[in-house]
């Protein structure tokens, strides 16, 4: 039962992140990101990680994915304005990323091929991870909320308009 | 006791591998700055997955929190990035990379 669904997650992440790239009009580009994130999610509940789907869905769906939208509206962006790459341009790009595709499957081919196992089932539950984050990470957990807070007047400063002089 | 989940980590590793090349792909492909953005994310996403595979793996938490701050990262990148994509259309009224070749050499 947990193969089929992790196969069927697998392929709907796959699908959908081939249509990222690949879809003309940018609205259906953030769409379809938004269905590979979901994806994502169930593959981290299928990793017994349930706060970090959770997490995962609120803030990369709930907050950046309308981020993404609210730019694109307010760019007015959902029509495709985006000149065509020369065709050798297309060829060499997919070539590079099947190549790199390519040596990393290679390379890992190799390795013994384990199951998974889970240890400790309870891993990924709230409770265990506010210990680890609060008391080995608590740190880098404080620095973050600077990134944070530098990132959010970073963004205003960037985007203020200029005062003319 | 160990669960034992019927997939092996391999698959995990072949899928993270899979998405983060169909990103490098993206942003090697498409010229508009958003969908590049959009494929900075999956590519971060990748990596992501890949993280949480082996922290249940080896039963270890700590992975698990570092994807929690791959996260807080990636939504400080992104709100940066997409005000700089706003000043960029405002100056030039396009957000196609192409035209940022001021700094080529």
């Amino acid at each position: 039962m947990t193969q089929y669904v992790f196969y069927f997650l697998s392929f709907l992440a796959i699908l959908s992140a081939l249509m990222v790239v690949f879809s003309k009009n940018p609205i259906h580009s953030v769409l379809y990101l938004v269905l590979t994130f979901f994806a994502i999610a169930g593959h981290y509940l299928l990793l017994n990680a349930q706060f970090l789907a959770v997490v995962h869905i609120v803030v990369y769906a709930g907050a950046i994915m309308v981020l993404f939208l609210y730019v694109l509206m307010l760019l007015n962006l959902n029509v495709d304005a985006e000149p065509v790459k020369k065709n050798w341009v297309k060829f060499a790009g997919v070539l590079s990323g099947g190549l790199l595709m390519l040596t990393l499957v290679a390379t890992f081919h190799k390795a013994e091929t384990m199951p998974l196992i889970q240890d400790n089932p309870e891993i990924g539950v709230t409770a265990n991870l506010g210990k680890i984050l609060f008391g080995e990470f608590a740190l880098p957990f404080e620095i973050s909320s600077v990134l944070l807070l530098s990132a959010m007047i970073g963004a205003i400063m960037l985007s203020k308009k200029e005062v003319k002089k | 006791m160990g669960t034992l989940q019927a997939i092996p980590l391999n698959h995990y590793i072949f899928l993270s591998v899979i998405l983060f090349s169909i990103g490098v792909m993206g942003v090697l492909l498409r010229r508009n700055a958003i969908i590049i953005f959009m494929c900075i994310e999956l590519m971060l996403n990748a990596v992501n997955l890949l993280m949480v595979a082996f922290s249940a793996h080896h039963g270890d938490g700590a992975g698990q929190v570092f994807v929690f701050f791959i996260m807080a990262v990636a939504a400080a990148e992104v709100a940066v990035g997409l005000s700089i994509l706003i000043m960029m259309h405002r100056n030039t009224n396009t957000t196609d990379v192409g035209f940022l070749n001021k700094l080529k050499f």
